[in-house]
Protein backbone atom coordinates (compact mmCIF):
# COMPACT_ATOMS: atom_id res chain seq x y z
CA UNK A 1 0.00 0.00 0.00
CA UNK A 2 1.24 3.10 -1.05
CA UNK A 3 1.82 5.53 2.15
CA UNK A 4 0.67 9.16 1.32
CA UNK A 5 3.08 11.77 1.32
CA UNK A 6 2.84 13.47 4.96
CA UNK A 7 1.56 17.38 4.26
CA UNK A 8 3.92 20.31 3.25
CA UNK A 9 3.34 22.93 5.49
CA UNK A 10 1.90 25.66 4.42
CA UNK A 11 2.07 28.08 7.20
CA UNK A 12 5.09 30.10 5.98
CA UNK A 13 3.70 30.54 2.55
CA UNK A 14 1.96 33.61 3.56
CA UNK A 15 4.97 34.82 5.25
CA UNK A 16 6.75 34.70 1.86
CA UNK A 17 4.43 36.10 -0.01
CA UNK A 18 4.16 38.96 2.35
CA UNK A 19 8.20 39.64 1.49
CA UNK A 20 7.51 39.70 -2.02
CA UNK A 21 4.86 41.74 -1.97
CA UNK A 22 6.52 44.45 0.03
CA UNK A 23 9.46 44.55 -2.22
CA UNK A 24 7.32 45.03 -4.93
CA UNK A 25 5.55 47.90 -3.59
CA UNK A 26 8.88 49.39 -2.26
CA UNK A 27 10.79 49.00 -5.80
CA UNK A 28 7.98 49.61 -8.30
CA UNK A 29 6.40 53.17 -9.04
CA UNK A 30 2.94 53.21 -10.24
CA UNK A 31 2.43 56.35 -12.52
CA UNK A 32 2.43 55.99 -15.79
CA UNK A 33 3.91 58.64 -18.09
CA UNK A 34 1.15 61.32 -19.53
CA UNK A 35 1.44 64.55 -21.07
CA UNK A 36 1.11 66.20 -24.22
CA UNK A 37 3.32 65.10 -27.41
CA UNK A 38 4.64 67.90 -29.67
CA UNK A 39 7.14 68.11 -32.65
CA UNK A 40 9.97 70.70 -32.67
CA UNK A 41 10.51 71.96 -35.66
CA UNK A 42 14.21 70.69 -37.39
CA UNK A 43 16.99 73.07 -36.80
CA UNK A 44 17.00 75.62 -40.23
CA UNK A 45 19.87 74.61 -42.60
CA UNK A 46 22.97 77.05 -41.46
CA UNK A 47 23.77 77.84 -45.41
CA UNK A 48 20.30 78.51 -45.69
CA UNK A 49 19.31 82.49 -45.74
CA UNK A 50 17.36 83.85 -43.27
CA UNK A 51 14.46 84.29 -45.93
CA UNK A 52 10.93 86.68 -44.29
CA UNK A 53 8.47 84.16 -45.06
CA UNK A 54 5.69 86.15 -46.71
CA UNK A 55 2.45 84.78 -44.74
CA UNK A 56 -0.82 86.87 -45.06
CA UNK A 57 -1.62 88.87 -42.31
CA UNK A 58 -4.70 87.28 -41.62
CA UNK A 59 -3.67 84.08 -42.12
CA UNK A 60 -2.03 84.45 -38.19
CA UNK A 61 -2.61 84.62 -34.95
CA UNK A 62 -0.29 85.83 -32.52
CA UNK A 63 -0.72 84.46 -29.24
CA UNK A 64 2.17 86.21 -26.96
CA UNK A 65 3.09 84.65 -23.35
CA UNK A 66 4.94 87.80 -21.81
CA UNK A 67 7.05 87.90 -18.10
CA UNK A 68 4.52 88.75 -16.23
CA UNK A 69 2.88 85.78 -17.69
CA UNK A 70 -0.09 87.51 -19.13
CA UNK A 71 -1.30 85.96 -22.54
CA UNK A 72 -2.27 88.41 -25.18
CA UNK A 73 -3.81 86.89 -28.64
CA UNK A 74 -3.95 88.92 -31.47
CA UNK A 75 -3.38 92.48 -29.90
CA UNK A 76 -5.75 92.05 -26.90
CA UNK A 77 -5.56 90.57 -23.77
CA UNK A 78 -7.19 87.46 -23.12
CA UNK A 79 -8.02 84.91 -20.39
CA UNK A 80 -6.41 81.82 -20.73
CA UNK A 81 -9.93 79.91 -20.85
CA UNK A 82 -10.95 82.09 -23.62
CA UNK A 83 -8.23 81.35 -25.70
CA UNK A 84 -9.94 77.66 -26.78
CA UNK A 85 -12.64 79.43 -28.50
CA UNK A 86 -10.78 81.89 -29.91
CA UNK A 87 -8.39 79.29 -31.56
CA UNK A 88 -11.82 77.23 -32.55
CA UNK A 89 -12.89 80.53 -34.32
CA UNK A 90 -9.49 81.24 -36.22
CA UNK A 91 -9.78 77.92 -37.84
CA UNK A 92 -13.00 77.56 -39.03
CA UNK A 93 -14.25 80.84 -39.85
CA UNK A 94 -17.65 80.23 -39.85
CA UNK A 95 -18.83 83.53 -40.58
CA UNK A 96 -16.19 84.12 -43.24
CA UNK A 97 -14.76 87.13 -41.65
CA UNK A 98 -12.55 89.19 -43.42
CA UNK A 99 -9.85 89.09 -40.80
CA UNK A 100 -9.26 85.83 -40.05
CA UNK A 101 -7.81 83.15 -42.02
CA UNK A 102 -7.97 82.38 -45.43
CA UNK A 103 -10.14 79.22 -46.48
CA UNK A 104 -9.08 76.66 -49.17
CA UNK A 105 -11.17 74.42 -50.86
CA UNK A 106 -9.25 71.56 -50.72
CA UNK A 107 -9.61 67.45 -51.60
CA UNK A 108 -9.45 64.78 -48.92
CA UNK A 109 -9.34 60.73 -49.55
CA UNK A 110 -10.67 58.89 -47.26
CA UNK A 111 -11.35 55.41 -47.30
CA UNK A 112 -14.31 54.34 -49.68
CA UNK A 113 -17.20 53.56 -48.41
CA UNK A 114 -16.27 54.58 -44.70
CA UNK A 115 -18.83 57.59 -44.43
CA UNK A 116 -22.40 57.91 -45.34
CA UNK A 117 -21.74 61.72 -45.64
CA UNK A 118 -19.39 61.01 -48.04
CA UNK A 119 -19.58 60.07 -51.97
CA UNK A 120 -19.01 56.37 -52.32
CA UNK A 121 -15.67 56.89 -53.61
CA UNK A 122 -14.46 58.58 -49.66
CA UNK A 123 -13.76 61.87 -51.54
CA UNK A 124 -14.09 65.09 -49.11
CA UNK A 125 -14.23 68.34 -50.62
CA UNK A 126 -14.46 71.60 -48.46
CA UNK A 127 -12.46 74.42 -47.09
CA UNK A 128 -9.48 73.94 -44.95
CA UNK A 129 -7.94 76.68 -42.93
CA UNK A 130 -4.74 78.41 -43.80
CA UNK A 131 -4.70 79.56 -40.52
CA UNK A 132 -1.27 79.16 -38.28
CA UNK A 133 -0.86 79.84 -34.69
CA UNK A 134 2.26 81.34 -33.85
CA UNK A 135 3.59 80.85 -29.96
CA UNK A 136 5.76 83.56 -28.74
CA UNK A 137 7.10 83.39 -25.02
CA UNK A 138 9.34 85.50 -22.81
CA UNK A 139 12.78 83.67 -21.49
CA UNK A 140 11.05 84.79 -17.69
CA UNK A 141 7.49 83.02 -18.92
CA UNK A 142 6.83 80.09 -16.08
CA UNK A 143 6.63 76.88 -18.08
CA UNK A 144 3.24 75.97 -16.25
CA UNK A 145 1.82 78.79 -17.90
CA UNK A 146 3.19 78.45 -21.45
CA UNK A 147 2.29 74.57 -21.04
CA UNK A 148 -1.34 75.72 -20.42
CA UNK A 149 -1.83 77.96 -23.21
CA UNK A 150 -0.46 74.86 -25.45
CA UNK A 151 -2.78 72.58 -23.97
CA UNK A 152 -5.26 75.14 -24.83
CA UNK A 153 -3.98 75.08 -28.30
CA UNK A 154 -4.53 71.47 -28.64
CA UNK A 155 -7.46 71.34 -27.02
CA UNK A 156 -8.93 73.49 -29.35
CA UNK A 157 -7.84 71.01 -32.22
CA UNK A 158 -8.59 68.20 -30.96
CA UNK A 159 -12.21 69.46 -30.30
CA UNK A 160 -12.73 69.82 -33.63
CA UNK A 161 -11.13 66.67 -35.02
CA UNK A 162 -13.20 64.77 -32.71
CA UNK A 163 -16.33 66.92 -34.18
CA UNK A 164 -15.90 65.98 -37.66
CA UNK A 165 -14.85 62.58 -36.46
CA UNK A 166 -18.24 61.95 -34.45
CA UNK A 167 -20.19 64.08 -37.40
CA UNK A 168 -19.02 61.74 -40.20
CA UNK A 169 -17.54 58.25 -38.59
CA UNK A 170 -19.83 58.17 -35.10
CA UNK A 171 -16.46 57.78 -33.40
CA UNK A 172 -14.33 59.23 -31.27
CA UNK A 173 -11.15 60.72 -32.46
CA UNK A 174 -9.15 59.24 -29.86
CA UNK A 175 -10.53 56.08 -29.94
CA UNK A 176 -9.15 55.74 -33.58
CA UNK A 177 -7.27 52.61 -33.75
CA UNK A 178 -3.95 53.27 -36.02
CA UNK A 179 -3.19 49.25 -35.95
CA UNK A 180 -6.35 48.93 -38.52
CA UNK A 181 -5.36 50.56 -41.92
CA UNK A 182 -9.11 52.13 -42.49
CA UNK A 183 -9.13 54.23 -39.47
CA UNK A 184 -5.67 54.96 -39.93
CA UNK A 185 -6.11 56.54 -43.06
CA UNK A 186 -9.55 57.88 -41.14
CA UNK A 187 -6.90 59.73 -39.20
CA UNK A 188 -4.30 60.79 -41.51
CA UNK A 189 -7.81 62.52 -43.46
CA UNK A 190 -8.24 64.33 -40.94
CA UNK A 191 -5.44 65.41 -39.49
CA UNK A 192 -5.32 67.10 -42.45
CA UNK A 193 -8.55 68.36 -42.81
CA UNK A 194 -7.71 70.10 -39.27
CA UNK A 195 -4.46 70.98 -39.00
CA UNK A 196 -2.08 71.35 -35.84
CA UNK A 197 -0.60 74.29 -36.92
CA UNK A 198 0.98 75.84 -33.96
CA UNK A 199 4.55 77.63 -34.98
CA UNK A 200 6.99 78.09 -32.23
CA UNK A 201 9.39 80.63 -33.09
CA UNK A 202 12.84 81.16 -32.03
CA UNK A 203 13.48 82.03 -28.55
CA UNK A 204 13.96 85.98 -27.65
CA UNK A 205 12.91 88.44 -25.05
CA UNK A 206 9.49 90.16 -25.48
CA UNK A 207 9.65 92.19 -22.65
CA UNK A 208 6.60 93.19 -20.82
CA UNK A 209 6.44 95.57 -17.30
CA UNK A 210 8.56 93.93 -14.41
CA UNK B 1 -21.75 13.89 29.44
CA UNK B 2 -19.14 13.56 27.17
CA UNK B 3 -16.09 11.19 28.36
CA UNK B 4 -13.37 13.26 26.59
CA UNK B 5 -13.25 16.97 27.75
CA UNK B 6 -10.93 19.27 25.47
CA UNK B 7 -8.28 20.64 27.47
CA UNK B 8 -9.40 24.66 27.47
CA UNK B 9 -12.27 24.47 25.56
CA UNK B 10 -13.38 28.22 26.89
CA UNK B 11 -10.35 29.52 24.84
CA UNK B 12 -11.28 31.17 21.23
CA UNK B 13 -11.33 29.11 18.24
CA UNK B 14 -8.14 30.00 15.69
CA UNK B 15 -8.95 31.53 12.46
CA UNK B 16 -8.45 29.37 9.60
CA UNK B 17 -5.51 31.38 7.89
CA UNK B 18 -4.80 28.45 5.09
CA UNK B 19 -6.41 31.29 2.45
CA UNK B 20 -4.45 33.96 3.50
CA UNK B 21 -0.95 33.07 0.58
CA UNK B 22 -3.86 33.03 -2.16
CA UNK B 23 -4.67 36.61 -0.96
CA UNK B 24 -1.61 37.53 -0.74
CA UNK B 25 -0.41 36.68 -3.80
CA UNK B 26 -3.12 37.98 -5.45
CA UNK B 27 -2.51 41.16 -3.93
CA UNK B 28 1.23 40.52 -4.84
CA UNK B 29 0.38 39.78 -8.94
CA UNK B 30 -2.17 42.94 -8.75
CA UNK B 31 0.93 45.11 -7.71
CA UNK B 32 3.32 42.98 -10.49
CA UNK B 33 1.12 43.75 -13.14
CA UNK B 34 0.22 47.11 -12.15
CA UNK B 35 3.35 49.13 -11.77
CA UNK B 36 6.50 49.64 -12.90
CA UNK B 37 9.83 49.53 -11.98
CA UNK B 38 11.97 52.66 -10.72
CA UNK B 39 14.70 53.11 -12.71
CA UNK B 40 16.19 56.22 -11.91
CA UNK B 41 16.70 58.29 -8.83
CA UNK B 42 15.22 62.21 -9.19
CA UNK B 43 17.47 64.67 -7.83
CA UNK B 44 15.23 67.05 -8.93
CA UNK B 45 11.97 68.71 -7.37
CA UNK B 46 9.77 68.55 -10.44
CA UNK B 47 5.97 69.13 -9.85
CA UNK B 48 4.26 68.91 -13.55
CA UNK B 49 1.66 70.96 -14.39
CA UNK B 50 -1.71 69.86 -14.99
CA UNK B 51 -3.41 69.52 -18.32
CA UNK B 52 -6.22 68.34 -20.14
CA UNK B 53 -4.93 67.16 -23.36
CA UNK B 54 -2.38 64.66 -21.79
CA UNK B 55 -2.24 61.54 -23.44
CA UNK B 56 -0.51 58.75 -22.36
CA UNK B 57 3.21 57.73 -23.77
CA UNK B 58 2.99 54.50 -25.43
CA UNK B 59 6.38 52.59 -25.71
CA UNK B 60 8.47 53.10 -22.86
CA UNK B 61 11.67 51.80 -24.66
CA UNK B 62 11.72 54.97 -27.05
CA UNK B 63 11.51 57.30 -23.94
CA UNK B 64 14.28 59.37 -22.24
CA UNK B 65 13.47 61.81 -19.88
CA UNK B 66 14.88 65.27 -19.34
CA UNK B 67 14.24 66.64 -15.72
CA UNK B 68 14.63 69.99 -14.83
CA UNK B 69 14.15 71.35 -11.30
CA UNK B 70 15.42 72.29 -8.35
CA UNK B 71 17.51 69.93 -6.67
CA UNK B 72 16.25 68.41 -3.67
CA UNK B 73 17.84 68.92 -0.40
CA UNK B 74 21.07 66.57 0.24
CA UNK B 75 21.80 67.59 -3.50
CA UNK B 76 21.34 71.63 -3.01
CA UNK B 77 24.24 71.33 -0.10
CA UNK B 78 26.56 70.53 -3.34
CA UNK B 79 25.28 72.30 -5.69
CA UNK B 80 22.97 75.37 -4.96
CA UNK B 81 19.40 75.89 -5.15
CA UNK B 82 19.48 77.29 -8.67
CA UNK B 83 17.18 74.92 -11.25
CA UNK B 84 19.37 72.21 -12.41
CA UNK B 85 18.64 69.27 -15.10
CA UNK B 86 19.09 65.71 -14.94
CA UNK B 87 19.08 63.46 -17.76
CA UNK B 88 17.61 59.96 -17.23
CA UNK B 89 20.22 59.13 -13.93
CA UNK B 90 22.61 62.06 -14.24
CA UNK B 91 22.55 65.34 -12.55
CA UNK B 92 24.19 68.32 -15.25
CA UNK B 93 26.29 70.30 -12.58
CA UNK B 94 27.99 72.57 -15.26
CA UNK B 95 26.63 76.07 -14.98
CA UNK B 96 24.59 77.32 -17.83
CA UNK B 97 23.75 75.77 -20.74
CA UNK B 98 24.66 72.38 -21.11
CA UNK B 99 24.55 71.97 -25.00
CA UNK B 100 27.61 69.16 -25.10
CA UNK B 101 25.74 67.47 -22.60
CA UNK B 102 22.18 67.13 -23.93
CA UNK B 103 24.03 66.51 -27.52
CA UNK B 104 25.90 63.52 -25.63
CA UNK B 105 22.87 62.34 -24.01
CA UNK B 106 20.28 61.88 -27.02
CA UNK B 107 23.69 60.37 -29.18
CA UNK B 108 24.00 57.69 -26.62
CA UNK B 109 20.06 56.84 -26.08
CA UNK B 110 19.88 56.66 -29.40
CA UNK B 111 22.47 54.44 -29.81
CA UNK B 112 20.64 52.02 -27.84
CA UNK B 113 17.64 51.53 -30.09
CA UNK B 114 17.02 49.40 -32.53
CA UNK B 115 17.99 50.80 -36.46
CA UNK B 116 14.02 50.97 -36.89
CA UNK B 117 13.33 53.03 -33.97
CA UNK B 118 16.28 55.37 -34.30
CA UNK B 119 13.71 58.68 -35.70
CA UNK B 120 11.09 57.51 -33.21
CA UNK B 121 13.29 58.49 -29.85
CA UNK B 122 11.03 60.58 -27.41
CA UNK B 123 12.55 62.90 -25.38
CA UNK B 124 9.81 63.43 -22.05
CA UNK B 125 10.35 66.69 -20.49
CA UNK B 126 9.49 66.41 -16.99
CA UNK B 127 9.81 70.04 -16.22
CA UNK B 128 8.94 71.53 -12.70
CA UNK B 129 5.66 73.80 -13.64
CA UNK B 130 7.20 77.04 -11.73
CA UNK B 131 10.67 76.84 -13.84
CA UNK B 132 11.34 79.84 -16.03
CA UNK B 133 11.32 79.35 -19.86
CA UNK B 134 14.45 80.39 -20.52
CA UNK B 135 16.06 77.20 -19.67
CA UNK B 136 13.38 75.20 -21.20
CA UNK B 137 13.73 77.49 -24.36
CA UNK B 138 17.39 76.30 -24.27
CA UNK B 139 16.80 72.38 -23.79
CA UNK B 140 14.51 72.77 -26.62
CA UNK B 141 17.38 74.54 -28.62
CA UNK B 142 19.50 71.65 -27.92
CA UNK B 143 17.27 68.86 -28.53
CA UNK B 144 16.32 71.13 -32.60
CA UNK B 145 20.09 70.75 -32.98
CA UNK B 146 20.71 67.22 -31.97
CA UNK B 147 17.67 66.34 -34.40
CA UNK B 148 15.79 64.82 -31.17
CA UNK B 149 12.40 66.24 -32.02
CA UNK B 150 9.67 64.46 -30.84
CA UNK B 151 9.22 65.76 -27.43
CA UNK B 152 6.66 65.18 -24.51
CA UNK B 153 5.70 67.71 -22.04
CA UNK B 154 5.42 65.71 -19.46
CA UNK B 155 1.83 66.80 -17.49
CA UNK B 156 -0.83 65.32 -15.20
CA UNK B 157 -3.73 64.96 -15.88
CA UNK B 158 -6.91 67.14 -15.32
CA UNK B 159 -10.28 67.09 -14.91
CA UNK B 160 -12.00 70.36 -15.79
CA UNK B 161 -16.37 70.20 -15.00
CA UNK B 162 -18.32 70.75 -18.04
CA UNK B 163 -18.96 74.31 -16.87
CA UNK B 164 -15.70 75.76 -17.24
CA UNK B 165 -14.59 74.04 -20.28
CA UNK B 166 -16.84 75.86 -23.04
Amino acid sequence: MARSTPEVNGGSLADIAFLLLIFFLVTTTMDTDTGITRLLPPEPDPEQEDVEVKVNQRNVLVVLLNRSDLLMVGGEVMDRLALKDKTVEFFTNPLNKQDLPVMEDTEIQFPPGSSSLLPPNGMWTGKVSKGVISLQNDRSTTYGKYLQVQNELVAAVNTLRNDFCRLYFDKEYEELNTANPIEEEIQTGIRKRYKMNISESEPKNIGGRN
Amino acid sequence: MSKFRKKGGKGLQAINTSSLPDIVFMLLFFFMVATTMRETEVQVKVKVPEATEVKKLEKKSLVSYIYIGRPIAHVARMYGTEPLIQLNDKLVSEEGIPYESLQDFVLFEREKLPEADKNKMVMSLRIDENISMGKVDDVKQALRRAKALIINYSARKEYRDQGRQR
